[in-house]
């Protein structure tokens, strides 16, 4: 398995940039995480919750139709059709289990669209665990029907005032809360971003999606994919599908990130494209930082890539070649989305869109018949508002003959 | 000029330093000056200059308003050592900063630069020993202090390696929990500040939630600097205009200089 070094380290991303308060529960959480991993009693638990309870394994599905327009073989891994509506219950169930393992009764999560903090509420209900979710004050008022979920599910939802009041800031709120509850409390990280072991701990709990994938794959078609397609936000559902891949040298894997009003406008959350190395929430990694380090506010329709940080492995992986990263403007994703929903009538998350249309961009410069894995990694439910906006679909429809 | 000339003044007068923060920029660039000044001239023993940064993740509100205010007012991390070379002489400047701001500025770069304005070093809320190899080796190059932080919760493994690498002083992180004025210190603080003293000689400075003269005095029986920021902080931004906020530090700083010479 392709792990960081025993620091925490790929290459020269990742480590522990934080304070020196939470380095003894990092180290546990580390220890902790590894014994699980080891423990048949944890990974049969974790399975049998996944099966039950998270609709999971996902399946593998070719979509014909669009494969005949694309002129390539492409194939949907189906994490839309997973509890919760994403890739996303499995980094949560995961986590929620290993801090029940811990003895710990609260978590604490990050979101910026919802989605994780949904899935968190989610876990937390299941488990009978505390939640607080920390949020962007500005998304608590966009994303009113998941606020609306995440107290359904019994979790408190902290509206937070800081900062530019979005994902990131919500991110430093849970960090500093998560400094002064650390003895009970676990901080359910959402993607594959911050202080080691989280990138390497939430792509642990994540790569079922390759490794059923893989298998998936060989058992329908004989064969690997050509390619592996998925978004990048921090990099969570890519690192999931990659890591199965990752000692297949013949097969292609590319994330893409979020391209926003264009990449030369520098309205975008491209941060491996257009980013530089710094450090961020805890990690060395490709950061959207000013001359002087400062962070700058990304961009994107879709919130769930609307990040200006990357976790490390995907630092890594972009720095050593293993894996290309480009970006994905909201025009293009928003007609995959459209072509997807037209062709295979599947909405999918606009999240999930950004991977199917870089997808479909490359398919034109791969051989006829070439084979496309794409994680679809979430499905569109909840960026329905987006999509009404976004196509003009508001108000009555139009009446034949009118 | 290094921590250790304020220490062994403070040492001879059988008392603990004063520390006093405040970002550089706020509430103004000058006026950052004028309240350093002020700081020093009311008993202020040691400066702690903070850097601004847009995501302070160890800051309570007081701060961070502060530095999102200097942000956005354009200010930029060389201003650093204008602010620096403006009050540096009298008694030792440190910066406290983030980590990314360094490293994009350039670590050794950085050094050089905070070294020639007369800075006496670094204090680095998240960067632990472990990652700071770059930094230590600068520091070394510029003769700078190093000052990492040891919290309740560290293990005495991780206290014996944090101490081995500071230089100056080491910072005790007295609660668990981000910067903040708080009506109680810590009980753990002297708890941590014994477990730290049995692995170093250096000397010990205690942070988080100091506000009164009565605090600086309590925390000054144990430790050897008592750390002043969100307070000072809070004189500005409870005020109503700048000249009201520098009045208001010129008292606070006198009650916590009399607190700790209690």
């Amino acid at each position: 398995m392709p792990n960081p070094d025993a620091s925490g380290h790929w290459g020269e991303f990742g480590g522990r940039f934080v304070p020196e308060a939470l380095i003894a529960a990092l180290d546990e959480l580390e220890a902790a995480h590894t014994a699980a991993l080891a423990d048949p009693a944890f990974t049969a638990e974790l399975e049998k919750l996944g099966r039950e309870y998270g609709n999971l394994p996902s399946p593998l599905y070719f979509a014909e139709r669009l494969s005949e327009e694309a002129g390539v073989e492409v194939w949907l891994k189906r994490e839309d059709l997973n509890h919760t509506g994403a890739h996303k219950i499995r980094n949560v169930l995961g986590q929620a289990l290993l801090t029940k393992r811990m003895g710990k009764t609260r978590i604490i999560a990050e979101t910026g669209a919802g989605q994780h903090g949904v899935a968190s509420a989610t876990a937390a209900a299941y488990f009978g665990l505390e939640c607080t979710v920390y949020m962007g004050e500005e998304d608590t008022r966009r994303q009113a029907l998941n606020v609306a979920r995440m107290r359904l599910l019994g979790a408190e939802v902290v509206p937070v005032t800081t900062g530019s009041r979005t994902l990131k800031d919500a991110m430093n709120e849970a960090l500093r809360e998560w400094v002064a509850s650390v003895d009970h409390t676990h901080y359910l990280i959402g993607s594959v971003g911050g202080p080691a072991p989280f990138p390497q701990l939430v792509r642990d709990y994540c790569r079922g999606i390759g490794d059923e994938a893989r298998a998936q794959f060989l058992e329908r078609t004989g064969a690997l994919p050509d390619v592996v397609a998925a978004c990048v936000g921090g990099g969570s559902n890519a690192m999931g599908i990659f890591t199965a891949f990752l000692d297949d040298a013949d097969v292609k894997l590319f994330g893409f990130e979020a391209g926003g009003d264009g990449y030369d406008t520098g309205r975008h959350a491209a941060t491996i494209t257009a980013g530089q190395v710094g450090v961020l929430h805890g990690a060395r990694t490709f950061v959207l930082q000013d001359e002087d380090g400062q962070t700058i506010e990304s961009h994107s329709i879709s919130a769930g890539l609307d990040y200006p940080g990357v976790g490390p492995e995907h630092a890594h992986l972009a720095a050593t070649g293993r894996a290309a990263y480009e970006p994905v403007d909201d025009a293009e994703a928003m007609a995959a989305l459209e072509k997807l929903a037209r062709t295979e009538g599947i909405i999918c998350a606009i999240e999930s869109a950004h991977g199917l249309a870089g997808a479909l961009r490359l398919a034109k410069g791969l051989k006829p018949g070439a084979r496309v894995l794409v994680n679809l990694s979430g499905r569109g439910d909840k960026d329905m508002g987006n999509v009404v906006e976004y196509f003009g679909f508001a108000g009555a429809p139009e009446k034949r003959g009118a | 000029m290094h921590a250790a000339d304020a220490f062994a003044k403070t040492k001879a007068e059988g008392r603990a330093a004063l520390v006093g923060y405040l970002p550089a920029g706020y509430p103004t660039l000058a006026d950052s000056i004028k309240a350093v000044d002020i700081m020093i001239d009311h008993g202020a023993d040691i400066i702690e200059l903070g850097l601004p940064y847009s995501d302070p993740v160890m800051d309570g509100p007081a701060i961070q308003k502060a530095a999102d205010q200097a942000l956005a007012a354009g200010f930029r991390t060389r201003q650093v050592f204008e602010v620096t070379e403006a009050v540096a002489g009298r008694v030792p400047i440190l910066v406290m900063t983030y980590w990314n701001l360094v490293e994009r500025y350039g670590v050794d770069r950085f050094a050089r630069d905070f070294a020639a304005a007369g800075g006496a070093g670094l204090i680095t809320p998240d960067l632990i020993p472990d990652e700071a190899g770059e930094w230590i080796k600068a520091s070394d190059e510029h003769d700078l202090d190093r000052v990492f932080l040891v919290a309740p919760s560290s293990t005495e493994e991780r206290i014996i390696s944090t101490v081995a690498a500071c230089r100056g002083f080491v910072y005790a992180q007295s609660v668990m929990g981000v910067t903040g004025a708080r009506a109680a210190t810590s009980a753990v603080a002297p708890a941590l500040v014994e477990r730290t003293r049995k692995h170093t000689d250096l000397p010990i400075g205690v942070g988080l939630g100091v506000r009164s003269g009565d605090q600086a005095a309590e925390i000054g029986a144990y430790g050897d600097a008592v750390i002043v920021g969100s307070a000072i902080v809070n004189c500005y931004l409870e005020s109503d205009d700048i000249p009201s906020g520098h009045q208001k530090l010129a008292e606070l700083t006198a009650d916590l200089a009399a607190g700790v010479r209690r």
